[in-house]
């Protein structure tokens, strides 16, 4: 769009003017590429910064002399069973105060149980004279699934908020019920 | 009566100064973003809704994909740590191949073919499927040794860095991030903090992506 002056050629025998050209470009195009590259730069370096989850595991060699008593209704555990399948328990898995029951994941599945988990741990702890303490659960990932399960999970214990939580090691038995309901 | 006359106005506005600024602006942008550098394992990390970012320096990356292990030193002890390596498994290196060591992002091949690795241009060496990982069995476990002399060589480069009484430099130790594939099977991870755990390294970061609660 810059204008071209292409002076002379009409004038016969007159004198030669120079034209005055117009001394502003046309910027248009410059500043539209120069935005168009901002956008790209703008958006490229706020996405690729990485999130992270820190997580601490308990220490493994300390075998703790005087295993803190945890308060059967208030222990919550987590089975981890195949094809983003859940199973939750309360209490000891001899004696499970809420039986074995299974969930999927999301806000409508094991959050749910979850928050009610959490409500009732926290009523059971003031009962006891105990505000601080509240729910613990344990954690427990079977062969069978995956990384994002326990990411899944991890990320709900962020958004329930429990007092504790702990991935441990799943035991025999455990493996032999989620056998048992097909989630393993 | 006097006519009312409508001025023509030029429809063209002076864009020196938005010219300016954008361009201000383009390179601030230009200037802060790092570049992408390749990987050689590219792994679809899962979601969560944790706000933490990463720390942005001195954190080594243990990346898990398809059952194999890679691993990424902070560039300011990769070559420490290749010495101490290269003292354990008795092979030694070359000033050039430490230097190519320094340049190299992660790497996922057992001791005795790092040498090979580094003889390869850039762009061989991140071709998909040419890295087969670092060993982490029991029988073969490199890629314990390798987080164990990370965190030596980071600790001696700290220490370092306050004997030289340069400020702002607080002892800690490495940090240690698992950057997990989302189908990762969970033994593999478990093996992988098993392996830290062992080494009393309790605390680590895993690598997400961002999502909203409402999953």
């Amino acid at each position: 769009m810059a204008e071209l002056n292409t002076g002379g050629g009409d004038g016969k025998g007159k004198k030669v003017r120079s034209k005055k050209s117009n001394p502003g470009v046309d910027l248009t195009a410059m500043v539209d590429l120069a935005f168009l590259l901002i956008t790209f730069f703008m958006l490229t370096t706020s996405l690729s910064k990485p999130q992270s989850m820190p997580l601490a595991m308990p220490d493994k060699d300390i075998i703790d002399e005087t295993p803190t008593p945890i308060v059967e209704e208030r222990m919550m555990t987590i089975l981890i069973g195949k094809e983003n399948k859940i199973l939750w328990y309360m209490g000891r898995f001899e004696a499970p105060t809420i039986p074995p029951t299974e969930a999927s994941y999301g806000k409508d599945g094991i959050r749910k149980d979850l928050l009610k988990n959490v409500k009732m741990a926290k009523a059971s702890a003031q009962r006891d004279g105990k505000p601080d303490q509240g729910l613990v659960v344990n954690i427990k990932a079977s062969d069978k699934a995956s990384y994002r399960n326990l990411i899944d999970i991890l990320d709900e214990m962020a958004i329930t908020d429990p007092q504790l939580y702990a991935i441990g090691d799943i035991t025999l038995g455990e493996i032999d019920l989620l056998t048992k309901t097909g989630l393993y | 009566m006097a006519k009312v006359k409508i001025s023509k106005k030029s429809t063209r506005i002076d864009m020196t100064a938005m010219c300016d600024v954008a361009f201000l602006l383009l390179s601030f942008f230009i200037m802060t973003a790092t570049a992408k550098q390749p990987e050689p394992k590219p792994v679809d990390t899962p979601a969560s809704t944790v706000l933490d970012k990463l720390p942005e320096e001195g954190v080594a990356t243990i990346t898990v994909g398809d059952k194999s292990v890679f691993f990424t030193i902070p560039v300011e002890i990769r070559k420490t740590t290749l010495q101490r390596i290269s003292k354990q498994y008795h092979v030694p290196f070359t000033e050039q191949e430490y230097k190519t060591f320094e340049s190299m992002q992660g790497f996922g091949v057992p001791v005795n073919q790092l040498k090979g690795l580094m003889k390869m241009g850039v762009e061989k060496r991140n071709e998909e499927g040419w890295q087969k990982g670092i060993p982490y069995d029991s029988v073969n476990d490199q890629l314990s040794d390798w987080v164990k002399f990370a965190r030596q060589a980071s600790k001696e480069n700290l220490e370092q860095r306050i004997n030289d009484g340069e400020k702002d430099v607080k002892m800690k130790d490495l940090d240690i991030a698992i950057k997990g594939d989302a189908k990762e099977e969970y033994p593999t991870i478990d093996r992988v903090i098993d392996i830290l755990q062992k080494q009393k390294k309790n605390r680590f970061f895993l690598v997400t992506g961002l999502r909203d609660e409402n999953f």
